[in-house]
């Protein structure tokens, strides 16, 4: 009976080059967090801290040119705790071609939400070693946690509703909400 | 997918996304501690009717590295050899907590059979002469790994052996087709299905007309009974006309690919050492063939009915 | 006590005649437009009065295996299927080779009392092929119909003597063709179905040689040769030529093999597993052609009953055979149009001569004939219901599907054995 009209609205809440700003300023606070980016590598979450974290990756190499940082990505499909909700995404195999062994991994996604992916990757990580510590970096913190997860560094605080959706691009970052009328 | 049974059941799509879906299993197993919990508390039993210890074993490490619980049935220390019916055991066993039943039986159809008598997921691990579906998608995936090409148009894929009582040849016929392969069959006329004229194959009898131009070299085993039974003359007759010998193998094109299903049976089909063929994927199959059951075992089991109908939901 | 049976169209040598029936003391009493009040008055109206149906072949499995069905069973099902007589096949545990097994099979029927059951014997000691059973001594004791159904007689020169000692005896062979050497392991009928599913095929063949076999050794002993259910279009030939020739041939056709084919085995369902196989839709288009031509002459059941647990084992393992004698008229007139009289010729007239009791069953209902009659409603279509099937056993592939032609009313020997559709016992 009760038909609600529902429509949604697009908001910007950063544009391109504020996101590009926000990885140039991550960069640094992982260099200066970590004295240097000697024993850092960078893990991207498959699929969209991919491109974060090859794009940390350069700017790193940019402030520290005398090493490159180890960069991998990492499918946590496998380790989730709502395994057959999430089909397998084609494509986004884990590779992580070096030894984490001992080494400070910084995960990277672009949005923190409740946590779950950030604690199946923790969990992932074992497989592939026991690295000195992990530190997470996002480009949005969109809160409504529902682990005891907290990022290290952070793009921008982005309060949202629980139903809205929030997708970050080179671009730019974009909330749909859904709104009622 | 409710259960894997036949490569007819599967059907194109369903090979392919399980083919895709072993590339990600294939990367767990390359990590240095190869286990996810993918599947915690769901629990696989291997019925084996039949003996075969490595695909069993094949399924149960899969299973293990995706942290299913694992129970195995075993028939002759079982109650089955007390008389104990297929259904009885299938419906005890379900009360037990089956998710999952990989089943092998000298009998073609017993997973269609028992299928009606649990709701359980069925995996069909060889049914007599009949499908051997997990083996044929093993097979796919190696030879797209050799190829390094996702389908086989115009590839020639020659399958030699024993095609009349053989359940991996039905589903490799049928799963080559499916990806574009030509399939070629090798055999004598008593080792043929009588109708083999509706498969879409083209049968030859001269495995020497054939060695040359062929692109993947599928090697069956040939059971020794069949000479008992009267169908062939004598081994050493079968090896000389459909063996593979070194001389044939010199024929093979260098970027051949040659597959076994094992266990092989050297000097009846397999006169050489494949460890002497730099064509051989034989070890690769073996290897192949964990990835592949994850991959399968994960589809049947995390895509069930309630998750399955959860994920409409989230995508709607 | 008289019974009344009302409204109906009788079939009678004069052709169809709406007559009502009256019956006393066993034999038809009366009839005509209208009769005088009975003790017992039966419902006639949509239907026909036919002779009641003989089975030339019919599995009782008593003595050996009564789980699956008994003697009173299988005569509960067959008079709900409008059955007055059902030939009881030899391959029994004791088989039906002794005169003691013969006259226990009959007692049995007796004892039942729903309907005649005519023992058949067998045709060689135990069915095992090697020796002729002592044929005369049971002939005397009344045995009219020999066969070692589940199997053929595979040696031709023991066919050859049992066909010559035959002859002076007035007695019919009844062959199960099958040279079994051919069907090893068979499962279902060779086709491309069964090269698919991996099982071992049963060709058309191994029934046809033995077809051909005896047809020639009919030819030189002259004997009576009845074949049991013939599945292929080449078989319904064979049998064609050699009637041409005046040879004493019978054969018969089983409603499956009229209305099932081979590709049903797909489902890998055991129901579907019967001895010989289901066939191709161009057996079954020759089977009816040589049942509507005269050829084969008489529509037999091969009632099989199998117990569930039998019929759930694989595929190869299962017995074969499916029940038949409560489904037959509704599967055969679902299938093909026959007038009430073809009916009455192919299941009951025919089959009655062929077993050697005509003098009892198989008459066009007449004033003072024998009171072995069916009423039955060509027209009425009905879904079988497993549950409410009279038989031990449930091994019917017809389950939920619907059938046109249902019994209302079964009359044995002048009582009402089924009322209504219901047996009175």
């Amino acid at each position: 009976m009760n038909q609600e009209q529902k429509r949604s609205s697009n908001r910007m809440a950063l544009s391109g080059p504020d996101v590009q700003r926000a990885i140039s300023r991550i960069a640094h606070e992982i260099v200066e967090r970590n004295h240097g980016a000697h024993n850092v590598v960078l893990v991207g979450l498959q699929r969209g801290g991919t491109w974060i974290a090859d794009a940390l990756a350069e700017r790193i190499y940019a402030i520290e040119p005398e090493l490159t940082v180890p960069n991998g990505s990492l499918d946590v499909s496998m380790h989730r705790d709502d395994i057959g909700i999430r089909p397998i995404v084609p494509g986004a195999i884990s590779d992580i071609s070096f030894d984490i062994n001992g080494a400070i991994v910084v995960l990277v996604d672009d949005v923190l939400y409740t946590g779950r992916t950030v604690r199946a990757a923790l969990e992932a990580l074992n497989n592939f070693g026991r690295p000195q510590s992990v530190q997470l970096a996002v480009i949005v913190d969109r809160g409504h946690r529902e682990l005891p997860i907290r990022p290290d560094f952070v793009g921008k605080n982005l309060p949202t509703q629980m139903g809205d959706e929030v997708v970050v691009s080179d671009s730019g970052v974009v909330v749909t909400s859904e709104v009622s009328s | 997918m409710k259960h894997l049974r036949s490569i007819g059941e599967l059907g194109r799509d369903g090979l392919e996304q399980l083919l895709e879906s072993a590339t990600h299993m294939a990367e767990i197993n390359r990590r240095p501690i190869p286990k996810v919990p993918a599947l915690r508390g769901k629990t696989v039993v291997s019925l084996f009717y039949e003996d075969s210890t490595r695909t069993r074993l094949s399924f149960e490490t899969a299973a293990k590295r995706l942290s299913a619980e694992t129970m195995t049935f075993s028939v002759s220390t079982s109650s089955v050899s007390k008389g104990e019916s297929l259904r009885d055991t299938i419906e005890t066993i379900s009360q037990m907590g089956a998710h999952c039943f990989v089943v092998r039986h000298k009998s073609s159809g017993v997973p269609w059979q028992i299928a009606q008598w649990t709701n359980a997921s069925i995996i069909n691990a060889g049914d007599g002469a009949h499908q051997h579906p997990t083996q044929a998608i093993v097979d796919c995936f190696t030879v797209r790994q050799a190829i390094d090409q996702p389908f086989f148009n115009g590839v020639n894929v020659t399958i030699v052996g024993d095609i009349k009582h053989s359940r991996v040849a039905r589903s490799n016929i049928e799963a080559f087709t499916m990806l574009g392969a030509r399939v070629t069959v090798v055999a004598p006329p008593t080792l043929l299905p009588s109708q083999i004229g509706h498969w879409p194959v083209t049968v030859v009898h001269s495995f020497d007309e054939v060695i040359a131009s062929t692109d993947v070299l599928y090697m069956l085993r040939l059971q020794s009974e069949r000479m008992d039974q009267g169908l062939i003359p004598s081994l050493s007759e079968y090896g000389s006309q459909f063996g593979l010998t070194m001389e044939r193998a010199q024929r093979l094109q260098s970027s051949a690919v040659v597959m076994h299903p094992g266990p092989m049976n050297r000097g009846v089909e397999m006169h050489v050492d494949p460890s002497d063929l730099p064509q051989s994927r034989i070890h690769q199959q073996v290897e192949n063939g964990i990835s592949v059951r994850m991959a399968v075992l994960f589809d049947v089991l995390a895509r069930d009915g309630e998750l399955q109908q959860l994920h409409e939901e989230v995508s709607a | 006590m008289s019974v009344a049976i009302r409204g109906a169209v009788v079939v009678t040598k004069r052709g169809e005649e709406r007559l009502d029936v009256k019956i006393a003391e066993g034999v038809i009493a009366e009839m005509g437009t209208s009769v005088g009040p009975a003790d017992i008055e039966l419902d006639g109206t949509k239907c026909h009065v036919l002779p009641g149906f003989v089975d030339l072949h019919a599995h009782l499995r008593e003595p050996g295996k009564e789980d699956s069905e008994t003697i009173e069973t299988g005569s509960r099902a067959g008079v709900l299927g409008g059955y007055t007589a059902l030939v009881a096949m030899p391959n029994t545990n004791p088989a039906q080779d002794s005169v003691p097994v013969i006259e226990f099979v009959r007692l049995q029927g007796q004892r039942a009392g729903l309907l005649e059951v005519v023992p058949s014997g067998c045709i060689t000691v135990g069915r095992a092929g090697t020796a002729l059973s002592p044929m005369a001594e049971l002939a005397r004791a009344g045995v009219q119909i020999f066969t070692d159904d589940g199997s053929g007689v595979q040696d031709p020169a023991l066919m050859r003597r049992a066909m010559e000692y035959s002859r002076e005896l007035g007695i019919t062979l009844a062959q199960h063709c099958e040279v079994s050497s051919l069907t090893v392991g068979a499962v279902m009928n060779e086709c491309s179905c069964s090269s698919d599913m991996g099982v071992p095929g049963w060709p058309a063949l191994a029934e046809e040689l033995m077809v051909h076999r005896d047809i020639e050794l009919a030819k030189i002993t002259g004997a009576r040769i009845h074949f049991l259910h013939l599945s292929t279009a080449g078989s319904v030939h064979l049998v064609r030529q050699a009637k041409a020739l005046g040879l004493p041939i019978t054969a018969e056709v089983t409603p499956h093999h009229l209305s099932l084919t081979e590709k049903l085995l797909r489902s890998f369902d055991s129901v579907y597993k019967v001895n010989p196989p289901l066939r191709s839709v161009a057996d079954i288009e020759a089977l009816k052609a040589g049942l509507l031509d005269g050829t084969i002459d008489a529509i037999a059941t091969d009632h099989a009953p199998h117990v569930r647990r039998d019929k759930e084992l694989p595929l190869d393992q299962a017995p074969p055979g499916m029940l038949g004698l409560e489904t037959a008229l509704g599967v055969v007139l679902s299938v093909l149009d026959l007038t009430p009289l073809q009916v009455a010729e192919m299941m009951s007239a025919r089959p009655a001569k062929i077993a050697g009791i005509a003098e009892r069953h198989g008459m066009l209902p007449e004033v003072g004939g024998p009171a072995n009659l069916c009423v039955v409603d060509m027209q009425k279509e009905w879904t079988v219901e497993p549950r409410s099937l009279a038989s031990k056993s449930t091994n019917t592939p017809y389950v939920g599907r619907a059938l046109r032609g249902k019994v209302r009313h079964t009359i044995f020997d002048g009582h009402v054995v089924v009322n209504d559709g219901k047996a009175m016992r």
